[in-house]
């Protein structure tokens, strides 16, 4: 009985989810980048991007209780990863202009060379997972030496390894892979996807970061549904108990940082993939603290949440309140108060709000789905009675 | 009636030393399939450091300890155990199991602890649930994308089965933290049931209970062990407690063993007398 209400509820999010996939594809057609409302499919992009880096962090800071503060770097690794793997060749020597480009591989062109337009798709789905697999091998890495170390320490610690990231991205020596400290730029961008159908281009420019945000939070849900991600709760919850109870510590506390930032390297490359730009200045420790505070907004612990935190976080910073940099805010036309950099002072204020007075985020450690079921539960529990 | 029984735990000589500090000296104890025995002694008798140096908490700085024909635990004088592990003697020592306590549970070693340990967030069904994991055959992957449907259902079965046996099914889908004190005892030494334990160690389980609910807490305690077979070793400082459910009584006084036997003689025995109840008269005494 259990197993069958679950599968409907699985069921109703999924169909939901289609419906959402749905209305992007039109909404990608329908809005041109000259319409006001571009500012949706922009905040749609960035918001997706930044969605699924908060979740892949609540992963970590929020189920298994590990403060980690090194996702800029692993979000680094995987930009980098999608982008040097995705650079056409006949723009590689204007990218690399200062060096010889070491790697000379492109994805899509291998693929699409045997394939045709599925080959690159193909090719910039295997570099995004790439991307993911590159930041999940660091992490194993630093994982090694950094997990033994506990709350402060260890967010210190992967501050530190994120910062040595970035550095030595921009390390001069390495600029045959790297590009040293410019940018890497003319890869696979999201800008450029379109599909054609029968002599009409659907443009998929929205559709792809929000579906590839999609499916990664939807496999980090089964996974913190799943018994792995009870024993991360567990974890969070009492390390001692669960140690007590046969869960090898060290082991799933790496599972999870592994997986985290797995997902990390996924959001950096989409990320790659929306700005259509990879530079290592862009990864600095003050994205860490954005995606935290879109996490702590969202409620630490909540899945949904995170994914309502980016989104609202991406929305004022982008759009809402964008009028508090450029002289007008809700018709109020104060050119002099209103200048660059206001926004920041209010987007700050509010922050401060939301952290002092509802501590817990706005989800807290419910999910959306939880709200609708409190409800139905009530009355039957009435008539049992 | 016991030389026939197989032997579950043995511990051979444990002394645990913090500093100059003997917290348990020179300590013998055997536990044989099915039993009940327990530890008592007054308080800082050193009760606690003997089951944590069972349980793999402590290192010792002397003894063994043998868990169901294995060596788990072992060390001499000659330095802390934990070096010997990784450093040159590793071969030496490679017939003892490391003692972190989740491969001790691995094993079939469950306990409980002295203050109550649940996981706060989450419900009582989960609370077993998750103790099931070390049971577990799948990875990450087959995990996240449910290729572990059937093992997840059993193991979703038997923890229901379980709960009922303990009489929790009527909250289970309530957060373990809201139970009364007694309650979450008993949620306790079921989840630690539920890692499907040849000893169940219980540390303290009657702490902070009433007469009514120690009463219920000790017919528990014996049902736990016909219907599941478990061996128990148990703590425990209420006397009516251990002398109604125990087979057999170790007892502790600064760290030293001071008698051993069936409830009877324990009761009767002087040495145990005095050491609760303190010397009549000290100066007379030698």
């Amino acid at each position: 009985m259990i197993e069958n209400k679950n599968r409907k509820s699985a069921w109703i999010a999924f169909v939901i989810v289609l419906l959402f996939l749905a209305l992007v594809i039109v909404l990608d057609q329908i809005i041109k980048p000259t319409d006001k409302m571009y500012m949706l499919l922009t905040v749609l992009q960035k918001g997706s991007v930044y969605a699924l880096a908060a979740v892949s962090m609540n992963l970590l800071n929020g189920y298994t209780g590990l403060f980690s503060l090194g996702h800029a770097g692993f979000m680094l690794i995987g930009a980098y990863t999608y982008a040097i793997f995705t650079i056409p060749s006949t723009a590689r020597d204007t990218v690399y202009q200062y060096y010889d480009a070491a790697i000379r591989i492109s994805f899509p062109e291998i693929f699409s060379g045997a394939l045709g337009g599925f080959g690159t798709v193909l090719g910039v789905a295997l570099a995004v997972i790439l991307a993911g697999l590159m930041a999940a091998l660091l992490a194993y890495l630093i994982g090694l030496p950094v997990l033994r170390l506990k709350s402060d320490y260890l967010a210190i610690a992967t501050l530190g390894f994120a910062e040595i990231i970035r550095a030595v991205f921009q390390w001069s020596k390495l600029g045959p892979v790297t590009n040293g400290s410019n940018l890497l730029k003319s890869f696979a961008r999201t800008s450029t996807f379109k599909l054609n159908l029968g002599g009409s281009t659907v443009s998929l420019s929205t559709f792809v970061p929000v579906l590839i945000a999609t499916i990664s939070i939807t496999v980090i849900v089964l996974i913190v549904n799943s018994t792995y991600g009870r024993a991360f709760k567990a974890i969070r919850d009492d390390e001692v108990a669960a140690e007590a109870m046969g869960i090898n510590l060290a082991k799933h506390k790496m599972i999870s940082f592994v997986t985290s930032s797995f997902f990390a390297g996924v959001a950096g490359a989409t990320m790659a993939m929306v700005l259509s730009i990879a530079q290592a200045n862009n990864f600095k420790s003050a994205m860490t603290y954005e995606i935290l505070l879109m996490v702590v907004l969202g409620g630490i612990g909540s899945i949904s949440g995170s994914v309502i935190g980016a989104m609202l976080f991406i929305s004022a910073s982008e759009w809402w309140l964008r009028g508090l940099d450029s002289g007008s805010f809700l018709g109020i036309n104060a050119p002099g108060v209103f200048r660059n950099g206001f926004r920041l002072v209010v987007f700050s204020v509010a922050i401060m709000i939301v952290v002092l007075f509802f501590r817990k985020g706005i989800m807290g450690e419910k999910e959306l789905p939880d709200l609708f079921r409190k409800r139905k539960k009530a009355p039957v529990k009435e008539a049992a009675e | 009636m016991s030389e026939e029984r197989k032997q579950v735990l043995k511990v051979e000589n444990v002394t645990m030393q913090f500093g100059g500090v003997v917290a348990v000296n020179d300590l013998n104890l055997e536990v044989n399939e099915g039993e009940i025995v327990a530890i008592i002694g007054p308080n800082g008798a050193g009760k606690t450091t003997a089951f944590n140096v069972i349980t793999g908490v402590y290192a010792p700085t002397n003894g063994r300890v043998y868990f169901d024909g294995k060596c788990i635990v072992e060390n001499f004088p000659h330095g802390k155990m934990k070096k010997l592990y990784k450093g040159e003697n590793a071969g030496a020592y490679s017939h003892a199991t490391e003692p972190t306590p989740d491969a001790l549970t691995k094993m079939g070693m469950a306990r409980t602890f002295q203050n109550i340990r649940l996981w706060k967030s989450m419900t009582v069904f989960d609370n077993v649930l998750i103790a099931k994991h070390l049971k577990r055959t799948s990875n990450l992957f087959s995990a996240a994308f449910r290729g572990n449907r059937k093992e997840e259902q059993a193991q979703r079965e038997e923890v229901l089965k379980l709960l009922e046996i303990v009489g929790l099914t009527d909250v289970k889908d309530e957060l373990a933290t809201s139970l009364p004190y007694g309650k979450q005892r008993r949620l306790e030494i079921a989840r630690a049931l539920a890692t499907q334990p040849k000893l169940l160690l219980l540390d303290e389980p009657a702490a902070g209970m009433n007469p009514q609910e120690t009463q219920e807490l000790t017919h528990f305690i014996g049902e736990i062990r016909d219907q599941f077979g478990v061996t128990i070793l148990l703590i425990e400082h209420h006397m009516d407690l251990v002398m109604d459910i125990s087979d057999r009584i170790y007892v502790l006084d600064f760290g030293k063993l001071i008698a051993q036997g069936v409830p009877a003689e324990i009761q009767s025995n002087e040495k145990v007398i005095d050491a609760y109840l303190g010397v009549v008269d000290d100066a007379e005494n030698p």
